[in-house]
């Protein structure tokens, strides 16, 4: 059998997705920013959505998402990013416009922005990446960090008496009427990947029907701030991280008139 | 034509929009006009003040030392601008709740019973638009039409069965003069 | 012939961004400055020509909110005063270094700190010498009655998409909460969806079969192209400074001495001049219209004409720092301000003039 004959559109089981962009990412091998980026893409390509999506990108170790997905961006300050989302939504009704925000920035700079964009309930997704730690700036403690928890900033553990409790964010933004969706999901195996691609569809798809806010949360790792190696830090995930943040849906309310004029 | 006039009170007697019924008049009347309130907690109870000016030229400062007209409604308002009447202007009081009288004698000093005078027209309400009438009798500088196309401006439609009241007002403070 | 009204200078601010066809206002409200806000919430334009008004969470909020819709190509502003606008900083750092076009209106307010209600002009120093952080300027327009808070909107966005950079309407207390005449510009539409993808190729809109992606950042770590970015940035500063300064000149053919004011202070010192004047001395004023870019050449040419130059602001002194550096020491240059949210009168004003300058009235 020659090459030829085996490269043949029906043999084809995986492609590259079209807009991923074709060159190497800054992110750390293990690292679950790189199977979300793709993830999106190839939500982006299949639905069409692309064409129209607006990605505001984060401060933290996704700022430059804006370099990996082929759509339009705009990077956003600190956590500011469901504020850029609000006047990008509202002023672009035919735009699907959604934020790619991790911990630091969702929950703890961002938390006003997060809370009131989810509470108006502004027609946008919000895909937010947990890994309990900052990395881009050298793996100090996020607001998801557990008790425990060592980090730059914690040392010897995250400590109650010192740094309070680690916040489970995506709980509350479930509590807030402006929200039609809220999900927990991971992406370390192949099978909570497809569900997370599943999850993030369906919040692309509310956001570009006007429905209101959805919120997908992706428990991941960073193998780097958590000094491990990529297979440990799943495992690490899958004990420790998934009893604080459990995986599943807190919300999902089906389709309707969501919003009065 | 130029009259630089400052009324002051409590807030909540009607002082701003007295104020800005006067600066509607100027404007249905075809003058330059300025009119630059005291801002802030103080119209909650406090003191409010506007100063108010009409002129056939362009207005330079909204912010004036010296007053051609005041127009004071209690004791705080009369002891701060008593001497911030230019000598020959006019003070306008309303002697309810005035307790030092006004003492100079470079000025006209009118007082005005416009309290006793909205309790006759049986609408407390009516307060500030007899003290306007007493100072367009004091001093004409807008005909009464003008005032009455003014209000009309000012007053939001649903309110506009208001007006002959008002006119009624108007008149009864000219009278007082 | 439009339609004289009487308007406060906040509501004119708000009536004017509706008719040039602005796209978005994003604000929060704080005193000396929430007529603006309140004014569009009544009016409703959404309901006429489509434009978003939104009352953001905080002020940080809005001025992200202008960012994101700014990066989308349309015309978006915010208002706010002196403590909001100390928070707008970090947005407004980042509208400057993505060179994006957008109106930012300070109703200046006494600080520092919460400070006073009562107006001010002592944010001087923030609007026109960056305020974040960074090499970055805003374009600058100092209005000084109602007529200019409402042309300077329409002036604020036409510079702002011409050179692609933020401007800011600096206003104080005064011009913001007095009423007097004003003639409202014509009701313009807005642009459609098509004509702002051919204003501004730039934006991040969604791509809609574009061949490539549009990206609005304000981050580059390669050094050597941040220091480009930098030198375009200090080339459109350049260009607006050759082109866009703008200021009105009073009774400066005969002055012997001249007052430099802006905003309503300037009309302060008006009176003063003609009450001077009366009296027969020669007083000219210079009113900056825009504060940046600051009239230098203009204020250096009456320095050669004039015995002495008198700033009259409402701060501790700030704006003479540029007075000072055009006249390079020709003459001598005071100062004389009131802090706190006081307004001095115009007798203040030739008080200050009768002992800087030993002028007798």
């Amino acid at each position: 059998m020659t090459k030829e004959e085996i490269i043949r559109p029906e043999n084809k089981v995986y492609s590259r997705p079209a807009l991923l962009t074709d060159v190497h990412t800054h992110y750390c091998p293990g690292c679950s920013h790189g199977v979300v980026h793709k993830l999106i893409a190839e939500i982006l390509g299949e639905t069409g959505l692309g064409d129209k999506a607006i990605g505001i990108a984060p401060v933290g170790c996704a700022v430059f998402a804006y370099n990996y997905i082929d759509i339009d961006w705009i990077e956003a300050a600190h956590g500011r990013a469901p504020a850029l989302a609000t006047a990008a939504s509202r002023l672009n009704p035919e735009a699907l416009v959604f934020t790619y925000q991790g911990d630091g920035d969702l929950s703890a700079i961002g938390t006003a922005e997060t809370i009131h964009a989810c509470n108006r309930g502004e027609n946008i997704a919000i895909i937010f990446i947990n890994n309990a730690i900052y990395g881009m700036t050298g793996g100090q403690m996020a607001p998801t960090t557990l008790l425990g928890m060592k980090t730059a900033t914690t040392p010897y553990g995250r400590r109650v008496d010192l740094n309070g409790y680690p916040l489970a964010i995506t709980d509350l933004l479930a509590q807030l009427d402006g929200t039609c969706y809220v999900t927990r999901q991971a992406v370390h195996t192949p099978a909570a990947a497809r569900k997370t691609k599943a999850a993030i569809k369906k919040a692309f798809e509310n956001a570009a029907a006007k429905r209101g806010t959805s919120v997908v949360e992706i428990v991941s790792t960073c193998n780097s701030g958590w000094k491990m190696t990529p297979a440990q830090s799943n495992d690490w995930m899958a004990e420790h991280m998934f009893a604080r943040y459990p995986l599943g849906d807190l919300k999902n309310v089906e389709p309707q008139q969501t919003t009065d004029k | 034509m130029k009259e630089e006039i400052v009324i002051a009170g409590f807030g909540g007697q009607g002082v701003l929009s007295m104020g800005k019924i006067l600066a509607y008049a100027g404007l249905m009347d075809n003058l330059e006009v300025s009119w630059m309130p005291s801002y802030g907690p103080e119209q909650r109870g406090g003191t409010a003040n506007v100063t108010v000016i009409l002129s056939d030229k362009a207005i330079s400062s909204p912010v004036l030392d010296t007053f051609d007209t005041a127009v004071v409604l209690n004791q705080q308002s009369l002891d701060k601008f008593e001497s911030k009447v230019k000598p020959g202007g006019t003070l306008i009081y309303d002697p309810s709740g005035i307790h030092h009288l006004p003492t100079r004698t470079d000025i006209k000093v009118v007082p005005v019973d416009a309290m006793g005078a909205s309790i006759e027209l049986k609408n407390a309400k009516t307060y500030n638009m007899i003290l306007l009438g007493a100072l367009l009798a004091c001093r004409p500088i807008v005909p009464v039409d003008a005032v009455l196309r003014g209000l009309k401006k000012t007053l939001p439609e649903r309110h506009h069965h208001l007006l002959p009241l008002n006119e009624e007002a108007l008149r009864k403070g000219m009278s007082l003069v | 012939m439009e339609e004289v009204k009487l308007m406060k200078g906040n509501e004119a601010i708000a009536h004017a961004a509706i008719r040039y066809g602005a796209d978005g206002y994003f604000g929060y409200p704080i005193t000396p400055q929430s007529e603006v806000l309140e004014t569009l919430a009544e009016l409703m334009p959404w309901e006429t020509t489509g434009m978003t008004v939104l009352q953001a969470e905080s002020e940080v909020a809005a001025i992200n909110m202008v960012y994101g819709g700014a990066a989308t190509g349309k015309a978006v502003m915010t208002s706010s005063s002196s403590p909001g606008v100390s928070l707008k900083q970090e947005g407004i750092s980042y509208l400057a270094a993505s060179e994006l076009p957008a109106l930012i209106v300070n109703v200046m307010r006494g600080g520092p700190g919460l400070g006073t209600i009562q107006p001010s002009q002592s944010d001087y120093f923030q609007a026109t010498k960056g305020g974040g952080h960074g090499d970055y300027h805003l374009i600058v327009l100092a209005p000084a009655t109602v007529q200019e808070m409402a042309d300077f909107v329409g002036l604020g966005f036409d510079l702002a998409f011409k050179y692609r950079t933020p401007a800011m309407i600096l206003a104080d207390g005064i011009v913001g909460q007095m009423m007097e005449k004003v003639v409202l510009p014509p009701q313009r539409a807005r642009r459609t969806e098509e004509e702002v993808r051919q204003q501004c190729p730039w934006a991040a809109c969604g791509r809609r079969g574009r061949d490539h992606r549009n990206v609005v950042t304000s981050l580059e770590l390669d050094s050597a192209k941040m220091e480009e970015n930098n030198l375009r940035f200090q080339r459109t500063y350049a260009e607006i400074t050759a082109n866009e300064v703008r200021y009105q000149e009073y009774f400066t053919e005969d002055a012997e001495y001249l007052i430099v004011a802006f905003g309503s202070v300037a009309r302060i010192c008006l009176k003063a001049i003609e009450d001077a004047r009366a009296a027969g001395v020669k007083i000219g004023m210079l009113r900056p219209i825009t504060l940046w870019p600051f009239p230098t050449t203009e204020i250096a040419r009456l320095a050669k004409q004039v015995k002495g130059v008198l700033t009259v602001e409402l701060n501790a002194g700030q704006m003479i720092e540029d007075v000072r550096l055009a006249v390079e020491g020709a003459v001598p240059v005071h100062h004389f301000g009131r802090m706190g949210g006081i307004v001095p009168n115009p007798n203040e004003v030739l008080a200050a003039l009768e002992e800087k300058f030993s002028i007798k009235f």
